[in-house]
C-alpha cells in the first residue's frame, strides 16, 4: 500500500518523462454560421454514431442560424424530439469491447484537448488530418499525434489514404525521436485544400459546441467593462470630493 | 431625522445596539488617514467572500453531487456542471463568477497578507488579528480544495486522490485517517458527497465566523498604517486620533473605487479568459473523472503550488519515516509558521519604510522565491529552466530559504539598522 501511494505521489514525474512534445497545426477557427453549419453536418454524419454529445441539445443548433424544421429534417438522426441531447444508441460496454475504450463524449472536447502545445482546436485540427495507414493496427489506421489510437479514420472517403514515412532523429539526450512524414496515397473525394477546409469547419463546430455562449459572453463583457469604466471615473470623483479636506 | 424615525430608532436601540454598533464599526471607527493601495485588499477579500457565497447559493440549486454514471456514461456531477453552463439561464455567468472568484480570492488574500508583512500589521497589539487571519487562510485552502472536487473532472479526482493520500503518511493514524476523510478506500461518491457538504455548509460557516472575529479584533485595537505608528497615541481634544478619520464616509467611498477597479480586472477574466490560460480552469478538468486513467501530469491549482513545492522538496526519509511524511510536515509547517510572525519579528520599527537593508533584501528574495516555488509547483519535478537548470534543486533551495526566512527572523530583525519612526503619520 505504501509503495502504491509513493508511486501515486510521484506518478507525475514518471509519466512526464515518457511524454513527448506535440507539434500542432494552427486551426483556422471560424464563427461564421456557414462554417458552423457545415461543421454540424459533418459532425452528425461522421462523429455522432460512436461519439455522443450528451450535453448538447439539438434545438441549440438554432443559435447557428438553422430553423427547428431544418434541424429535424436534416440533422436529427438519433433523437425523436428537438429538445433532446445528442445521444447515441451504441452501448458503452460494447463499444469498449470493439474499440478498446468507449469513444468519449465530444461536447467539450475542444476545451479538454487544450494544452501548453496549443488550443484544443489546434489539437483536433491536427488529429483529424493526421490519420495514416498502418497495417499493424486492428483498424488499419494510426495517427501522428495520437499513437495507436482506437478510432479508425472515419473521414477516409473524404481524405483518401495517407502513408507514413518514419524516420528517427537524435533527441539530443542520447535517445531517439520518431518523426513521421505523411504522403497522400489513394486520393479521396476531396482535394487536400477541400479536406483542410472541411476539417476546419468541423473543428469550428466543436469549438462552438464546447461553449455555445462564448460569443455572447464576449459581447456582454464589452458592455460590462464599458459600464465599469464609467463607474470607475464617477466613483473616483466621488472619493476625491469627499477627501478634499483631508490632508 | 424626523421625530417619528427617531422614535423608531430609540425603540430599536433600547432592544438592540444598532446605533452604537453602526458608530463603533463605521461612522466613528477612526482609521488612519494614510492608507495606500495595499489597504484595498481587506475590503476586496470581503467582497469576494460575499460573491462566492451568493454565486454558490445559485450553483447549489442546479449542481448534483453524484458520481454515478448517467445514461450517456457521464458522471452525473460532471454533467450537472455542463447543464449549468448550457441549460440554466445565466448559469454560465454564475459558474464563471464562482470559478474565477476562487482564484481572485487567493490573489486578494495573498496581497492582503503581503501588506501585513510590508507594514508589520501583525505586531503587538494585533497578534490575534493575524492569528485569525492565518486561520482564515487555512480554512480558505480547505474550502478551495474541497470545492475543486465537485466538478468531478480528471484534475478534481486525481488532485483529491493525491492530496488525501498525503494524510496516510502520518505515522500510526495516517492510513485510517485518509479512509475517514474519503469515506472509502479510494476517492468515490462518498468522498464527493462529504466534500460537497463541507464545501457548502461546514467550512463557509467557519470562514464567516473567523472573518467576523478578524474584523471585531481589528476594530478593537484599530488599524495599522503604512508608517506603522499607533494613531491612538496622539488624540485631539475631542478624544479622536489626530491622524484618524471616520471609516464612513471616507473609506467607504475610497473602497468603492477599489471595488470598481477590482471588478474591471475581474470582469476581463470572467468574460474574456474564464479558463485563465488553464490556470483557473484546468484543461484536463473538462474530461470526466476516470478512476482507471491517471492523467500524465497532476498539478494543483496555482494558489496551492508554492506549498505543493514545499511538499515535493522533501525527498529524503528521516528518523525512519517516509520522505512523504516530511513533505506533509513541510507543507503544513509552511502555512502554520506564518501564524508565528508576531513573535518572530523583533524589529524596533514595524513598517518597511523605517526598516533596514537586511529586511528589505531578505523580503525581496522571499517574494521572488515564493513566486518561483509557485511556478515550479505547476510543473512536473523533471522541469528545467530553459531546458538546462533543473527545477527540483531550485525548489529545494527556495523551500529551505522559505523556512530560514522565518526561523532566523528573531536574529536578523533585531540587528537590522532601522530609521527612527516618526510620532505622526507622514501621509
Amino acid at each position: 500500500m505504501k509503495k502504491l501511494l509513493t508511486a501515486l505521489l510521484f506518478a507525475p514525474l514518471l509519466a512526464f518523462a515518457s511524454g513527448a512534445e506535440l507539434h500542432l497545426d494552427k486551426a483556422p477557427v471560424s464563427t461564421e454560421p456557414a462554417a458552423l453549419q457545415n461543421g454540424a453536418k459533418l459532425f452528425v454524419n461522421y462523429c455522432l454514431n460512436c461519439h455522443g454529445a450528451s450535453y448538447m441539445r439539438y434545438n441549440r443548433l438554432q443559435q447557428i442560424g438553422l430553423s427547428e424544421q431544418m434541424i429535424k429534417d436534416n440533422l436529427m438522426f438519433t433523437a425523436d424530439k428537438v429538445g433532446e441531447p445528442m445521444r447515441i444508441a451504441m452501448q458503452r460496454d460494447e463499444a469498449k469491447q470493439w474499440f478498446g475504450a468507449a469513444p468519449p463524449d465530444l461536447t467539450v472536447v475542444a476545451r479538454s484537448r487544450a494544452s501548453e502545445f496549443g488550443s484544443g482546436a489546434d489539437w483536433l485540427y491536427t488529429y483529424l488530418r493526421g490519420f495514416y495507414r498502418d497495417s499493424e493496427r486492428p483498424t488499419g489506421w494510426n495517427n501522428v499525434i495520437f499513437e495507436n489510437v482506437g478510432m479508425p479514420h472515419v473521414l477516409y472517403e473524404l481524405q483518401g489514404e495517407q502513408l507514413a514515412k518514419v524516420s528517427e532523429k537524435d533527441d539530443g539526450h542520447g535517445g531517439k525521436i520518431k518523426e513521421i512524414h505523411l504522403e497522400q496515397g489513394k486520393p479521396g473525394k476531396m482535394s487536400k485544400d477541400e479536406y483542410d477546409k472541411a476539417t476546419a469547419d468541423l473543428v469550428s463546430y466543436l469549438v462552438w459546441m464546447g461553449e455555445p455562449m462564448a460569443e455572447t459572453r464576449k459581447t456582454i463583457g464589452t458592455f460590462v467593462i464599458a459600464f465599469l469604466g464609467l463607474l470607475f471615473v464617477l466613483s473616483y470623483l466621488l472619493k476625491k470630493n469627499f477627501w478634499k479636506d483631508i490632508h | 431625522m424626523t421625530t417619528k424615525a427617531q422614535a423608531v430608532m430609540d425603540w430599536i436601540d433600547a432592544r438592540f445596539p444598532l446605533t452604537s454598533t453602526y458608530k463603533a464599526h463605521l461612522s466613528e471607527y477612526y482609521a488612519p488617514k494614510n492608507f495606500n493601495f495595499w489597504y484595498f485588499f481587506g475590503s476586496l477579500a470581503l467582497l469576494v467572500l460575499v460573491l462566492q457565497i451568493v454565486t454558490g447559493i445559485f450553483l447549489v440549486m442546479h449542481y448534483k453531487p453524484d458520481a454515478s454514471l448517467n445514461a450517456s456514461g457521464v458522471p452525473v456531477a460532471f454533467a450537472s456542471v455542463e447543464y449549468i453552463m448550457r441549460d440554466v439561464p445565466g448559469g454560465w455567468i454564475i459558474r464563471y463568477l464562482h470559478s474565477t472568484g476562487a482564484s481572485a480570492f487567493f490573489v486578494v488574500v495573498y496581497l492582503h497578507m503581503f501588506r501585513g508583512i510590508l507594514y508589520g500589521s501583525y505586531r503587538k497589539p494585533r497578534e490575534l488579528i493575524w492569528i485569525f487571519g492565518t486561520l482564515i487562510f487555512l480554512a480558505l485552502m480547505a474550502e478551495a480544495f474541497m470545492g475543486y472536487l465537485l466538478p468531478w473532472g480528471q484534475m478534481s479526482f486525481w488532485g483529491a486522490q493525491v492530496i488525501v493520500n498525503l494524510f496516510s503518511a502520518i505515522p500510526v493514524i495516517g492510513p485510517d485517517l485518509s479512509v475517514v476523510i474519503r469515506g472509502d478506500f479510494v476517492v468515490s461518491d462518498a468522498t464527493l458527497n462529504r466534500f460537497f457538504s463541507f464545501h457548502v455548509i461546514a467550512v463557509p460557516l467557519v470562514l464567516i465566523g473567523l472573518v467576523a472575529a478578524h474584523i471585531v479584533a481589528l476594530h478593537e485595537v484599530g488599524s495599522n498604517n503604512p508608517d506603522g505608528v499607533e494613531i491612538k497615541k496622539k488624540k485631539g481634544p475631542d478624544g479622536h486620533p489626530l491622524d484618524g478619520i471616520p471609516f464612513h464616509p471616507y473609506y467607504t467611498v475610497k473602497d468603492i473605487v477599489g471595488v470598481v477597479g477590482f471588478l474591471i480586472v475581474f470582469s476581463f477574466i470572467v468574460f474574456f479568459a474564464p479558463e485563465g490560460g488553464g490556470y483557473f480552469l484546468e484543461y484536463n478538468n473538462f474530461i470526466p473523472a476516470d478512476p482507471l486513467k491517471t492523467p500524465p501530469h497532476i498539478a494543483p491549482v496555482w494558489y496551492f503550488t508554492p506549498f505543493y513545492s514545499l511538499l515535493r522538496a522533501m525527498v529524503w526519509p528521516l528518523f525512519g519515516l517516509d520522505a512523504k511524511f516530511w513533505g506533509v510536515v513541510a507543507m503544513g509547517g509552511g502555512v502554520v509558521i506564518i501564524a508565528f510572525l508576531p513573535w518572530l519579528d523583533r524589529s524596533p520599527a514595524k513598517s518597511i519604510r523605517y526598516r533596514g537593508p537586511i529586511f528589505k533584501t531578505l523580503l525581496t528574495i522571499f517574494i521572488i522565491g515564493f513566486a518561483i516555488l509557485g511556478f515550479l509547483g505547476t510543473k512536473p519535478p523533471s522541469y528545467a529552466f530553459f531546458g538546462v537548470i533543473p527545477g527540483a534543486p531550485v525548489a529545494q533551495l527556495f523551500s529551505l530559504y522559505y523556512f530560514l526566512f522565518f526561523l532566523t527572523m528573531p536574529v536578523w530583525s533585531k540587528i537590522d539598522k532601522c530609521k527612527p519612526v516618526p510620532d505622526r503619520v507622514t501621509g
